[in-house]
């Protein structure tokens, strides 16, 4: 915070008070701005997680935000010094490849059993997988809250006044370009254009030829390396304990008002509930900024219940 | 086997089937009015303990399982009826009356919320239903002057025509209190599964197209489907909060809410039983682990998220290798008694088929 | 005056035109079939006058009514009532259940009454259980009547859904390839069923196939269409011999 200090003082010298009081004000909404970008992307990480799935599966995956505290509790263990004390590089991508492995084994040894089962089923087995990892990780982890020992976490940014942590920084860029990969595939290769078939008509895509359950476990794996990064990402930025993936939450909240289907969307979604956040809090009466979230994600589901950014459409019969 | 032959269509229409299932109900019934004289106070009071949670657990069965609407957000309709059923005593309308309004309170908060909740679909619903759960601790804060917020609130003494009823000092006159709405409740349920609005609901769970070609009014039958199901959430409500003694924003909150979803699939989706063996499983699980932790670690070992954990991996197995839960394994090991030798393990294979979707993109 | 009359209904989803202009109307009576390729429009106009869709223009009417003033589920009270392409029933409830709901549009009972079970109520029951069985005896669904739908075969779900609409009392029944998927037996007894349903219920048919034995066999007139428009009208003989129908079919060259 004195870094803080001392990068607003050149700002504001020799003007007059109002002017100063101003630019102030302007500083500071900047700076909520930038926070709440920062958690706006690591919702908009999980909302992608979230995305991934029901964009292959039509199913939601109510556990993501345990899957990320998962990520980020397994570069934890991988890297601190504490545990295996491996360089945080080497760690990095290992976690990545056994979160993405992990997502395949659920898939594999749990939610490939549900096929042909309702949606409420998937939603109420992912909810009780997200119980299963939080014990677990309570169990291995310890319930203290620890932070990763990662080179993101040092020393901050200076932009005109504005302090921007560099595990911000990394955060921010690291989402966009996820966002972009992920867009890419989707509409590009030949497998992501496989996944969405999948989704839509299940039978008429094996029909095709699409290898349905194989793309599924593919999918599940390719949301538990999402998982992982936004863990990662996560756990660089501030301390995490078993109960962080309760943040999946606020994600939901993301992926709905981007609308489910949408990749951008979710990343979009992502950003609006963590930008709110900061300023609901400064602006609104204590017991109110916490709700402003959820009164976001109500008003989006009344009024556009598929999402600010996609169409409404219907069965056909 | 017992087969009976039906002769009119009365037979099909009412309650018990035949003389043998009304004996054993018959039997269950005494059993249950007796149950007072025959265990002691803290088993009553863990007897209590269950059907309250089976009251809410048809609530819930109610929208979830006949109606096929997910709600992750039961416990601030559990909130609702104990609220304003407290409020409603504090402000001197007798518990005869004010008990029943706060069930008709809540179904009517519940018609409100769901007229604009129930346009969604599935996945939708469950998550605008727990943001539901979220905002209700928050709201509960927020109106302190009438909530007691954070302190929280002590329910009054029942007195029902002269006669006092309290959880500690006489549990079985409470206990008589429950079963007795629990009973209540479960003629409710059965009642309109046997008429069309009843059907109405199954109609659009399984189709709602072809529901609305019938002339089944969706969201209609939504709103009702819901309205009925925060009432009798709401008496459940209400009962916890005498139960528990105290209560405050945090009593009801979204972990309620998901307990009481994943107690109803494990009890057997769609069924009366189901709820009620749900209910025996989620009132029973803590002291059971606790016994168990006891027994392997020692007294005084805490070990945070045991009964949850647990708990999420009951319901996976269920789930994975009983989605009729505990009622469609009784009926299973029923009828294989029943058809001794002749059981075929084939009879009960379940139809898988492709996810047939409800998005069209 | 037609019981059904459709003038003018159009019908586009984004830039493709699924129904153009198109004007028929059903009698009072009669079985009246629309064929056509696939994708020439035939389920849409179905979804149409279900008012599952929302026609671009055109005037529907039905017996007087204007069938654009109502809501998709105040048409069956009307008396229409429809079987679908793909069976929409309800899976996870028996036979019984799945034809009683058809007789939803004949509720008189209030909720208060059927909380209480009032003896009303059981009255109701008794009556709808009484037309249930006499479809079920028309149909001959007396096997399968307490039987879950989700284990029965295609052919005996293909004929509940047609109890169901049955159940209904309906005075036009729309059916939505109702031969699709039969076998040769099956689909003989649904010519015979559709034979029926006129002469003894009085019930006016409109129907899509594709089987021209079934049409040719049961159908007043035949509606052909081709990408949404009308291409033939008239006997099923006219309509077989129309070279456009034959055009269409086939295509170009084989006339």
């Amino acid at each position: 915070m004195e870094i803080c200090q001392k990068a607003r003082k050149p700002g504001v010298t020799g003007q007059g008070t109002v002017l100063k009081e101003r630019g102030e004000d302007n500083l500071e909404v900047l700076q909520l701005f930038v926070s709440g970008l920062a958690n706006g992307c690591v919702y908009g990480l999980i909302a992608l997680g979230f995305v991934l799935i029901y964009k292959a599966t039509e199913a939601v995956n109510f556990a993501q935000g345990d899957f990320m505290m998962v990520g980020a509790f397994v570069s934890l263990g991988l890297t601190n010094a504490g545990y295996m004390d491996l360089p945080f590089w080497i760690a990095a991508p290992l976690t990545i490849t056994i979160m993405a492995v992990f997502g395949y084994l659920i898939d594999l040894f749990v939610l490939r059993h549900l096929f042909g089962q309702s949606q409420t089923a998937v939603v109420i087995l992912t909810i009780a997988m997200g119980f299963v990892l939080r014990f677990v990780a309570g169990l291995i982890w310890g319930h203290e809250p620890q932070t990763l020992e990662s080179p993101l976490a040092l020393g901050d940014l200076h932009i005109g006044g504005v302090v921007l942590g560099m595990a911000d920084v990394a955060i921010i860029v690291v989402t966009f370009l996820m966002t972009w990969f992920l867009y890419q595939f989707f509409q590009r290769t030949k497998l992501g254009l496989a996944m969405q078939a999948a989704s839509q008509n299940q039978m008429a895509a094996y029909f095709m030829g699409i290898p349905v359950k194989r793309v599924q476990g593919l999918i599940w794996g390719l949301s538990g390396a999402t998982a992982a990064v936004a863990g990662i990402l996560f756990a660089s930025k501030g301390a995490i304990d078993p109960n962080a993936g309760l943040l999946g939450i606020k994600a939901f909240a993301a992926a709905v008002i981007g609308g489910f289907g949408s990749l951008p969307g979710a990343l979009a979604g992502g950003l609006i509930v963590g930008v709110i956040e900061p300023f609901a809090a400064r602006y609104l009466a204590a017991g109110y900024s916490q709700i402003a979230p959820y009164a976001l994600l109500l008003a989006v589901l009344v009024f556009r219940p598929h999402g600010l950014f996609s169409q409404v459409r219907v069965k056909k019969v | 086997m017992r087969i009976h032959f039906k002769t009119t269509y009365n037979d099909d229409i009412r309650l018990f089937p035949d003389r043998w299932t009304f004996m054993v109900y018959a039997a269950l019934l005494v059993l249950a009015f007796a149950l007072p004289y025959l265990i002691g106070e803290f088993y009553l009071g863990e007897v209590t303990n269950v059907l309250i949670w089976a009251i809410a657990g048809l609530g819930l069965m109610l929208l979830t399982g006949q109606t096929g609407q997910a709600s992750l957000g039961h416990a601030a309709f559990l909130a609702i009826g104990c609220y304003a059923n407290t409020i409603l005593i504090e402000q001197g309308v007798p518990f005869i009356v004010a008990f029943p309004l706060a069930g008709i309170i809540t179904g009517l908060v519940g018609v409100l919320i769901a007229i604009p909740v129930l346009r969604l679909h599935g996945i939708y619903l469950a998550i605008a239903t727990i943001a539901l759960s979220v905002l209700a601790d928050d709201i509960i804060v927020l109106t302190e002057p009438w909530s007691g917020g954070v302190s929280g609130k002590f329910p009054e003494m029942i007195t029902i025509f002269g006669l006092e009823i309290e959880r500690w000092s006489m549990p079985s006159r409470f206990y008589y209190l429950v079963l007795v709405v629990t009973i209540i409740c479960t003629l409710f349920y059965r009642n309109l599964l046997r008429s069309p609005l009843g059907r109405a609901f199954a109609a659009v769970r399984d189709s709602e197209v072809s529901a609305t070609a019938m002339g089944v009014h969706i969201a209609r039958t939504k709103g009702k489907a819901f309205g009925l199901s925060c009432m009798i959430t709401g008496w459940a409500g209400a009962l916890m909060g005498y139960y528990a003694g105290t209560f405050n924003n945090e009593t009801f909150s979204l972990v309620i809410s998901i307990t009481l979803l994943m107690m109803i699939v494990i009890g057997g989706l769609g069924t009366i039983h189901g709820a009620f063996f749900g209910a025996v499983v989620v009132a029973f699980l803590p002291q059971g682990l606790s016994i168990l932790k006891d027994g392997v670690f020692g007294s005084g070992v805490a070990i945070p998220g045991l009964e949850t954990g647990v708990f999420g991996v009951i319901l996976i197995l269920f789930i994975l290798f009983e989605p009729m839960g505990i009622y469609g394994r009784w009926l299973k090991i029923r009828i294989w008694f029943e058809l001794f030798p002749f059981a075929r393990k084939d009879m009960f294979r379940r139809q898988k088929s492709y996810l047939k979707t409800e998005r069209l993109r | 005056m037609s019981l059904l009359e459709i003038n003018n209904a159009t019908l586009k989803f984004g830039g493709v035109v699924a129904v153009n202009d198109l004007s028929f109307s059903v009698e009072e009576g009669e079985v009246y079939a629309i064929v056509g390729p696939n994708g020439a429009g035939k389920s849409t106009a179905f979804n149409l006058i279900s008012r599952f869709y929302e026609p671009f223009a055109g005037t529907f009417r039905f017996d007087g009514n204007n069938l654009l003033d109502l809501d998709a589920d105040q048409v069956a009270d009307l008396g229409i009532a429809r079987t679908f392409q793909n069976i929409e029933l309800f899976d996870h409830a028996t036979v019984l259940q799945n034809l009683l709901v058809g007789r939803h549009r004949h509720r008189k009972t209030t909720l208060l009454e059927e909380m209480f079970f009032m003896p009303r109520v059981r009255r109701e029951e008794e009556r709808h259980r009484a037309a249930v069985e006499e479809v079920i005896d028309f149909l001959d669904l007396q096997p399968y009547r307490n039987k879950m739908i989700a284990g029965l075969p295609y052919g005996v779900r293909k004929v509940v859904e047609l109890g169901r609409a049955l159940a209904s009392e309906p005075r036009l029944l729309l059916l939505d390839e109702p031969a699709s998927g039969l076998s040769v037996e099956e689909t003989q007894d649904m010519r015979w069923w559709i034979d029926d349903i006129r002469k003894q219920m009085g019930i006016t048919v409109l129907m899509v196939e594709h089987d021209m034995g079934l049409v040719s066999g049961v159908s007043d007139r035949v509606l052909a269409l081709a990408d949404g428009a009308k291409l033939a009208e008239g006997t099923p003989a006219e309509v077989q011999a129309d070279p456009a129908v034959i055009e269409a079919y086939l295509g170009a060259g084989a006339a």
